[in-house]
């Protein structure tokens, strides 16, 4: 009697144990970039960014009895791939959220997809202000707008140099770099800094020398540009052989190695800001950083935030209890607070965009650098 | 002030330059020859591909450079403007043919380049600079308006003193007389061709070092500029454009100065249209149109 009823009672035990040991759930996560197509350079970054991140949080044990499966595909670079993208992720593969697409036009037509079939979206790289995360309440957002980085540039380097008053100068014929103007403005006024001057120029302009000499005579402790990299380049160059010092900070079009390559040694110096701190010695950056560099990648802020937008989809299950269903994941991304991440620390905003602390790269030896 | 005065003088005789070209084509043909600024551009592409790739020095690129544009011009006349000389219309279809002819030309350039800014290595300008009581100068600014100043100095000195200048004169006042004097008036054309597109090769090769950027579509950027130059200095007048050239550049400076940047063309303009208006032969055009 007392073996079998030992035997029993251990048969029951294991059979209590192997469900949550051997047959763990499988959470399926799509993610669509550009592997082909204009925007192809930035999804091969993503792409090694998602399949480091989908490893690590297996191999990390975090999520107990759950395991991420990834499920990659292009979104071509195009609208109506992304779409039928979306759909195959949706109702064929069934995963349970969507990382993507790379590109914010090709969001605002995949992604009301998503919504409309009640799939949590991340989207990882997208930074248009609006018309993303305003599509849906299935619409999550890792990467900071421009709006958000700008003023969090501006507070580092404010830190840094102590600036008491700035002029800006921008291009007023064109979208980006209008819309670049507004935020630095309302950045400036928000901060108290007084703006002492503004000048404009279009974007067929190659003279700048009149601008600059105008906004050098006003005397500015430094100088905001918005502008697209041919414009930026000239510009940072026509004020150095003006023999003007002044520290320069630009939008989101100066950051490109192009500005280095066209503007050489006037470059250097001049400052951007990003959404990523490289050089951040979080253990979380230093890891993913080691993490890259063993699978021969060189990652740029595509491939941390691609990285990041999976820890933030493995925290919301953890956080509705290990359960990887699409309004699991979408009610624990409310959850996601204070989440380390190659980004620092990672939170999401009630708009549904993500908030984290920007940082400032200067040009140093013709390169980026992260001002420290 | 003082380095305002500077950027405008600047800019100003690279304008000049350019509309010295067109001017002179004019003067003696009484017509536009808008694939002027196709030459200025193809030609900064040719200094471009010297310097760049067959590793000449800037000094030696633009004498060739020049001389290139030179010959440029006489195709110019050969396939816009000769093929249609003689007919009654021929001011306004030579005026398209070279339109067409600027067109093509951009649409090549566009082919073999591609619509990216190219550049001068570093180094190949001279990156020095001086102070001049306050105003920073570069040695590059200074060239540049020592070339424009000897160019005009130049042409002015052709046309009043030698056999060629005289050809020239004769055959801006009346082809068909100069023709009866023995004048060979197509080799006088294609001379003045040779001589207007090379100022505006010139003018090409500076504007792309001044501004370090080289693109299919810089001749645009001067054209309308050149046009309102020689309006304003009046129609074939040599020292008139040049002077209205610096003008326009001190105008364009002061107005981003003190009125600001988006009025900058509308003041231009603006001024261009009130000289027309107030004295429609232009600064120093001659006394009365010439009634053919």
């Amino acid at each position: 009697m007392f073996p079998t009823v030992r035997f029993l009672a251990a048969a029951a035990l294991a059979l209590l144990a192997v469900p949550t040991l051997s047959v763990a759930e499988t959470v399926k996560i799509g993610a669509a970039f550009s592997l082909t197509g204009n925007a192809a350079a930035y999804g091969a970054q993503q792409k090694h960014g998602v399949q480091a991140a989908i490893d690590d949080v297996n191999k990390s044990g975090k999520l107990k009895g759950v395991t991420l499966e990834l499920v990659l595909e292009d979104d071509g670079t195009s609208k109506e791939q992304g779409i039928a993208v979306f759909q195959r992720f949706i109702n064929r593969d069934k995963v349970s959220a969507i990382i993507g697409p790379t590109l914010s036009t090709t969001a605002t037509a995949a992604d009301p997809i998503a919504q409309q079939g009640k799939t949590p979206v991340v989207a990882v790289s997208n930074t248009a202000a609006k018309g993303i995360t305003d599509i849906g309440d299935y619409v999550w957002r890792v990467s900071l707008t421009e709006a958000q980085v700008i003023p969090s540039a501006l507070k580092v380097a404010q830190a840094k140099i102590g600036f008491k008053n700035a002029a800006i100068l921008y291009g007023n014929d064109d979208v980006f770099t209008k819309g670049g103007f507004d935020v630095m403005k309302a950045s400036l006024e928000a901060a108290g800094i007084p703006i002492v001057d503004i000048q404009t120029f279009a974007t067929k302009d190659r003279d700048f020398n009149a601008q600059l000499t105008a906004l050098k005579a006003k005397n500015p402790d430094f100088l905001m540009v918005s502008a697209l990299v041919e414009q930026a380049a000239a510009i940072v160059s026509q004020a150095r052989q003006l023999g003007w010092n002044v520290p320069i900070m630009g939008g989101n079009g100066f950051n490109s190695p192009k500005l280095m390559a066209n503007a050489g040694p006037a470059a250097e110096g001049v400052m951007v800001g990003t959404a990523w701190n490289k050089a951040s010695a979080d253990p979380a950056n230093q890891a993913f950083i080691a993490g890259q560099k063993a699978r021969g990648n060189d990652p740029d802020q595509f491939c941390a935030q691609a990285y990041t937008g999976v820890l933030v989809i493995a925290d919301a299950i953890a956080q509705a209890g290990m359960k990887g269903g699409r309004d699991d994941i979408k009610a624990g991304f409310l959850k996601v607070k204070d989440l380390s991440t190659p980004l620092g620390k990672f939170s999401f905003l009630p708009s549904r965009d993500g908030s984290h602390a920007a940082a400032v790269q200067v040009v140093k030896g013709g390169k980026f650098e992260i001002l420290q | 002030m003082g380095q305002q005065i500077v950027n405008g003088l600047f800019l100003g005789s690279i304008y000049a330059l350019f509309a010295l070209g067109y001017t002179l084509v004019f003067g003696v043909l009484d017509i536009l020859n808008l694939a002027h600024q196709a030459v200025f551009m193809i030609c900064a592409y040719v200094a471009l591909v010297l310097v760049v790739h067959l590793h000449m020095p800037m000094f030696a690129a633009l004498p060739v450079a020049v001389l290139a544009g030179g010959l440029m011009g006489i195709v110019v006349d050969r396939v816009a403007f000769k093929p249609l000389r003689g007919r009654s219309d021929s001011n306004i279809a030579g005026l398209i043919s070279s339109i067409a002819l600027a067109t093509i030309l951009e649409a090549a350039v566009l082919q073999v380049f591609g619509p990216d800014v190219e550049r001068f290595p570093f180094g190949a300008v001279p990156t020095r600079s001086l102070k001049i009581g306050g105003a920073v100068v570069s040695e590059l600014q200074i060239v540049i308006i020592a070339i424009a100043l000897a160019m005009l100095l130049g042409l002015t000195w052709l046309l009043r003193r030698t056999r060629l200048g005289r050809r020239i004169r004769a055959v801006a006042e009346s082809p068909k007389a100069a023709r009866v004097l023995g004048v060979d008036v197509d080799r006088v054309i294609a001379a003045s061709f040779f001589l207007s597109s090379a100022l505006g090769a010139a003018a090409g090769v500076l504007f792309g070092l001044a501004f370090n950027n080289v693109a299919p579509d810089m001749g645009r950027s001067v054209e309308l500029k050149g046009l309102a130059v020689i309006v304003l200095g009046g129609m074939g007048s040599m020292p008139g454009a040049a002077l209205a050239g610096l003008a326009l550049g001190l105008l364009e400076v002061f107005t981003v100065a003190w009125i600001g940047s988006s009025y900058r063309d509308a003041v231009a303009f603006g001024v261009l249209f009130l000289v027309l208006v107030l004295r429609p032969r232009g600064l120093l055009g001659s006394a009365a149109l010439r009634e053919a």
